[in-house]
């Protein structure tokens, strides 16, 4: 008997279907109620309701959504099935049903104590269960696995908590196949399989998948996709699966199905032929379909000789046929070499070209350096083999380091992904690097060029350094100068004018470093390039020298006079609900999701243009989509397999301002002084009412007061993630890691000072949560952090990673220059008074470095050294930072 | 989990076996006999609020503190009529619907005091009769403030109250219950299924305190003659909603008379595997509000029902009076109980209609 299946639609689901996020994101529900009522018109047994987007307050989201539908006849007619990896949004969902509903999902992920209270509260609410073939050890993939962990979890259900089996639902994980990596062929028959033994073995349960994601690797080709999700559908079905997340109108009837795509989706769905894939991804192309433009131009380029074809493949990071390919176009050569020399380097200058030209973006053209590698991968042992092999001519060869003290490397390594795209050979240091490894480096392996990359302001003296030991050592070379806190004006009157042999340059963004580079090892180029950058920097000193000059600064003893002054008398400062320090290790990622601000992300990858209006920017919109669903679908796997771990530490300590210092005291008797923080004010020149703001100015000199601090990361894990990646030539992926970790870590600021607003100091405790609000700093209070404008100097972090016992507590270090590693960690401190706020400190007099030195206890050269970048004056020649 | 008393144990199992022997008998209305008493805003009040705030009179089950003769007397009644099981006065003793008076902190002691009034009659009748022994549902009533409609018209996902809320309040009320000593649950006058998903999840969160489970009668209402209830479940949609309560009995109550009530009796006794339970109202209102239905008409109506195979347990709702349960009594004796079907399992899920996966 063939049984009956149903047919669970994504469209209510926000990581199913792209316009209903976007209704819901926008608020617009009676949109979303719209699409709720299709669905259930056009069919819909079940209604699937998923809120699960970082982006989203999802138990809000689901809440709303479910008592609306509720007023809806023809909608609420259907059962839902709530749809959440968050236990908090199921639990949300379940009080907004009347009727019986299916709750997906629940798995002994965590442990049979959780699994077990959650079934409970399932079947005490009242709702049938999808459980997913998910336990502590990770996610089922083998039919073994996939029976043991259901029957497992059967037992516990019907024998622990009583639940009735003909409402257990399992999942059994449907995985991708076809993508090219042999362990991941047999995925489909594995879930098949499973399905029979689970039908078999367990009385009344019941089987269900999310079937788009067996033709994930098909993303792009819908009716190549739709075969397949039908064929496998046949086969499951037919081993007793039951219900599916499909978007049924959309299948082709198995025997309408083309009968050779038919063959070949059967081969690779039943796992039954060798070489299966790769006749599937043959023929794959020629049933794409869409636009007839898009037909004719997909039919051609695999008509094209095979330069073209190679050429195509890098434009458009295909990786699928470059083995085959390159493997031609070798046996169409004399020598391997000439391969690359040939082909594949004009198929990498049309990609330069391209960039060049605006017409490609940075994750397309770091997934082009990932099908170069791959086509050189498949070279190299035929080079080898040549016993006359010569070394390849390449371009150049660049030597990159992120500089001593420093951590930051997410623009060196895109920088480098580029260069090597146009044929440099870029050997990468990786961070921490110091001068005499460098320089030592650059000897051994003869580079034309070297490229220094910063974040921290400290990384900038260290640039100095690195040039001065340059012209010490004779150096010629080009000197390439990056990085966040890098500028033009900067390279231009500290570190240009110490390397007088030889040339510097700043590089503004991996686009313009193509350019700087050839022009810099073109012999030609070179001698008129290199001029003209010296005499754009003298222009620039002559300008910053003027308005040097034209700067007035106040008397540091004037500027204190007009501090920032709050009226104490009439201010009681919120005492803390909490004092001490407080740990938290693990924090939630999942939590962390919807604070995520996006924007900046994009903007690593030189993306510019503000989250979510990014994504239908005409220019970039399609690029910014690409690289959002990339990273999206990381970070679901980041957080499902936690493959990061945030940890943070939060104090909060009695306080007063003493001058420009504030005294962190041992206890509410406020007489044992157990830290001192220093703060630098503004001494720029102020109109009549504003003041010349010190953070200290935040807190009251005398009675009670308090202030806080906390450190936080989200980088434990993604220096292996990363590297997982890197090893296996996917910098593109090695890079999202990264800039994922970062965008968690910021995330993870957000939400801890939320959690001291409104719970741990408690002064805010109705605040209600709305990203854009967090964004804009629409809150009260601010968590300045040291190295930023407020407060320049970076080693306050010692005191501050001191008060907070940071390191035992989060596992961040400090450098010798006070970056902080793991580099995705923020932190800070907390001022609670509403009339703080963020400023600048601007450029400081030498009265005030005096000041500071004699109070931080260091001679006046150390604090030249450390405020070097905010000096107000030329402070001699920088010594190295040792 | 601690087990119940060794009387209590005792009882519920009688309970069963007498369900399965013949028709039981519920008790009728209160709301009609308490207006006949003709008390007055001081009797409600008692010495206990007497200095309440606010009026108290119409508080049916605030009686239970400050008139418990009056209480117990409507017990015997009922239990003198021939009812099996009588229900405590508690349809209204939540914290949510005594806030109405300003009352939500008496709420406990009502069902503490409501249970063991009904405990003190029924046992005194069963002493009588040991050959009837009489039991005591928990009455636990639909609240003011429903959880799946709308309480503005401009906002239809707007909410009076919240699923915790009405989760505490029931809470608070099935322990007390529980702790009076009551043999059952009696979730009644369902017009909103959410309410009662809420009540049922309190229920069953009482074994976390460690309370031994009771049994469960679950019963519905169909307001009119489309065959929904109010928040617009089918018989069959509602019966899947609360089927994970396992409910000893299922039915309706309230809004129609035997005769409308009589095709959704039959549609649930045909879907649920467990006993069928009903009480309908003395027919429909009047002009006046007043229920002219006869208590031989009402009784005659449920011999045919009994006849039918259709119920399990009988009884009365608005404008019933011991009459009524005399006649119902008498009309059921010796009929045989409806005998439960047998379904097979199969994942039944529901919205407002009813879902089955076969």
């Amino acid at each position: 008997m063939r049984p009956l299946f149903v047919n669970i639609g994504e469209r209510t689901n926000v990581t199913g279907s792209a316009r209903f996020r976007r209704l819901v994101s926008d608020g617009d529900y009676a949109g979303a109620l719209a699409v709720a009522r299709d669905q259930v018109e056009a069919g819909a047994q079940v209604l699937d309701v998923n809120m699960d987007e970082g982006l989203l307050d999802s138990v809000h989201a689901m809440t709303t959504f479910l008592n609306l539908i509720a007023a809806e006849p023809d909608i609420a007619r259907v059962p839902v099935m709530i749809d959440s990896s968050k236990w908090e949004v199921i639990e949300a969902g379940l009080k907004c049903v009347q009727g019986k509903a299916i709750v997906n999902s629940i798995s002994l992920k965590e442990g049979e104590q959780k699994f077990l209270q959650q079934a409970t509260a399932c079947l005490r609410y009242g709702a049938a269960v999808v459980v997913m073939a998910f336990d502590e050890q990770g996610q089922a993939d083998t039919r073994a696995r996939k029976v043991e962990i259901c029957q497992r979890a059967y037992r516990t259900l019907v024998d622990k908590v009583g639940f009735p089996p003909e409402d257990i639902i399992f999942d059994p994980n449907i995985f991708a196949i076809a993508t090219g990596i042999e362990e991941h062929d047999n995925y489909g028959v594995d879930f098949i399989e499973a399905t029979a033994a689970i039908k078999q073995l367990l009385p009344h349960a019941r089987v269900s998948g999310g079937v788009s994601n067996v033709s994930f690797s098909f993303r792009g080709n819908e009716p190549v996709r739709r075969a397949m999700h039908s064929v496998f559908l046949y086969h499951a079905i037919a081993a007793g699966m039951d219900m599916g997340i499909v978007n049924a109108g959309d299948l082709p009837v198995y025997d309408d199905i083309d009968p050779e795509l038919r063959e070949a989706v059967e081969d690779v769905i039943l796992n039954r032929k060798a070489g299966g894939t790769e006749r599937l991804v043959e023929i794959a192309p020629r049933f794409k379909g869409g636009k007839a433009v898009e037909r004719v131009v997909d039919l051609a380029w695999r008509d094209a000789p095979v330069a073209a074809r190679l050429s195509h493949a890098l434009v458009h990071g295909i990786t699928e046929y470059i083995d085959a390919d390159t493997e031609e176009a070798r046996l169409a050569s004399t020598r391997p070499l000439d391969v690359i020399e040939g082909p594949l380097m004009d198929g990498m200058n049309v990609v330069g070209d391209l960039f060049g030209a605006g017409k490609m973006f940075l994750p397309q053209v770091v997934k082009s350096a990932r099908v170069m590698k791959l086509a050189v991968a498949w070279l190299l042992p035929f080079m080898e083999a040549e016993v006359a092999g010569q070394p390849r001519r390449m371009a150049g060869k660049v030597l990159m380091a992120t500089v001593k003290g420093d951590v930051h490397d997410i623009g060196k390594n895109i920088v480098g992904v580029v260069l090597q795209c146009n044929n440099y050979e870029v050997i990468d240091l990786g961070v921490m690097v110091p001068a005499d490894r460098i320089l030592d480096e650059a000897v051994r392996l003869d580079v034309d060029i070297v490229g220094l990359s910063g974040l921290i302001t400290p990384s900038l003296d260290e640039m100095v350094f690195v040039a001065s030991e340059m012209e010490r050592r004779g150096f010629s070379v080009p000197l390439l100068i990056g990085g966040a806190t890098t500028s033009r004006t900067h390279t231009a009157v500290k570190i240009e004018p110490g390397y007088a042999r030889g040339s510097t340059t700043y590089v503004l963004d991996a686009s313009r470093a193509v350019g700087v580079v050839s022009g810099l090892l073109s012999a030609t180029e070179k001698p008129r390039v290199e001029a003209e950058t010296r005499a754009e920097y003298v222009r620039i000193r002559e300008q910053f020298s003027r308005a040097q000059a034209a700067k007035v600064r106040t008397p540091l003893a004037a500027a204190r006079a007009n501090r920032f002054a709050i009226d104490w008398q009439a201010y009681q400062a919120p005492t803390p609900v909490f004092l001490g320090e407080r740990t938290f290790a693990p924090w939630d990622l999942a939590d962390l999701v919807r604070h995520i601000d996006w924007t900046p992300f994009f903007s690593a990858w030189e993306l510019v243009g503000r989250y979510p209006a990014i994504l239908d920017d005409e220019i970039v919109g399609e690029v910014a989509r690409g690289l959002h669903a990339d990273a999206l679908t990381m970070l679901k796997t980041i957080v499902a397999e936690r493959l990061y771990e945030a940890r943070g530490v939060v104090g909060l300590w009695p306080a007063n301002a003493d001058g420009d210092d504030i005294v962190v005291w041992t206890d509410e008797t406020r007489t044992v002084e157990r830290a001192r923080l220093h703060t630098l004010r503004q001494q720029m020149a102020k109109a009549e009412g504003r003041a010349n703001a010190a953070l200290a100015d935040f807190i009251a000199p005398t009675g009670a007061d308090w202030i806080g601090a906390f450190a936080v990361t989200a980088g434990h894990g993604e220096a292996p993630l990363a590297a997982r990646y890197k090893a296996a030539g996917d910098d593109y992926s090695a890079i999202i890691a990264a800039a994922l970790a970062d965008r968690l870590a910021e995330a993870f600021a957000e939400a801890l000072h939320a959690k001291v607003r409104t719970d741990l100091w408690g002064y805010a405790p109705d605040e209600a949560f709305d990203l854009d609000a967090l964004l804009a700093e629409r809150y009260r209070g601010i968590r300045p952090a040291p190295g930023y404008p407020a407060q320049p100097d970076h080693t306050e972090k010692a005191t501050l990673f001191k008060l907070l016992n940071a390191e035992t507590a989060t596992g961040i270090a400090l450098t010798e220059s006070f970056a902080m590693t793991p580099p995705a960690s923020v932190s800070g401190l907390y001022f609670a008074n509403p009339q703080a706020h963020y400023f600048g400190v601007g450029r400081i007099e030498r009265d005030q470095v005096e000041d500071y030195a004699r109070r931080k206890g260091w001679d006046v050269k150390t604090a030249e050294r450390w405020l070097g970048p905010v000096l107000n004056y030329e402070a001699g020649r920088l010594q190295p930072t040792s | 989990m601690s087990g119940l008393d060794p009387a209590r144990m005792a009882r519920i199992a009688a309970l069963k076996a007498a369900a399965r022997e013949r028709i039981l008998v519920l008790d009728g209305s209160w709301g009609v006999m308490i207006q006949r008493q003709g008390l007055n805003e001081a009797d409600f009040r008692g010495e206990r609020f007497a200095g309440h705030g606010s009026p108290l009179k119409g508080d049916n089950d605030l009686l239970c503190l400050t008139r418990p003769d009056v209480v117990t007397g409507l017990h015997d009644a009922y239990f003198d009529a021939g009812a099996d099981i009588a229900e405590t006065n508690t349809f209204n003793a939540t914290a949510i619907s005594q806030s109405d008076y300003g009352l939500e902190a008496a709420a406990v002691d009502i069902n503490l005091a409501a249970a063991a009034l009904a405990r003190e009659s029924a046992d005194r009748w069963t002493a009588l009769t040991p050959d009837k022994p009489r039991f005591v549902g928990g009455a636990i009533g639909p609240l003011s403030r429903t959880l799946s409609m709308s309480s503005d018209v401009n906002d239809p996902g707007a909410r009076q109250v919240t699923f915790d809320a009405v989760h505490g309040a029931y809470l608070d009320q099935a322990r007390a219950l529980h702790r009076g000593g009551v043999d059952f649950f009696l979730v009644e006058t369902i017009f909103d299924t959410l309410n009662a998903k809420a009540a049922i999840k309190a229920i069953l969160d009482l074994a976390d305190e460690g309370l031994a489970p009771l049994p469960i009668w679950i019963s519905g209402t169909i307001t009119d003659r489309s065959g929904r209830t109010l928040s617009g479940q089918t018989v069959e949609a509602f019966w899947n909603s609360v089927r994970h309560a396992r409910p000893f009995a299922v039915g309706f109550n309230c809004a129609l008379g035997a005769d409308l009530m009589r095709p959704h009796v039959a549609e649930l006794a045909r879907l649920a595997d467990t006993l069928i339970a009903a009480y309908p109202n003395a027919g429909l209102p009047n002009a006046f509000g007043e229920y002219d239905e006869e208590a031989h008409e009402t009784a005659a109506h449920l011999e045919e029902w009994a006849q039918s195979g259709l119920v399990n347990i009988l009884g009365g709702c608005c404008g019933t009076t011991p009459d009524h349960i005399r006649h119902i009594a008498r009309a059921v004796a010796g009929r045989a109980p409806r005998l439960a079907p047998q379904r097979p399992p199969a994942m039944r899920l529901s919205g407002l209609e009813a879902f089955e996966l076969a």
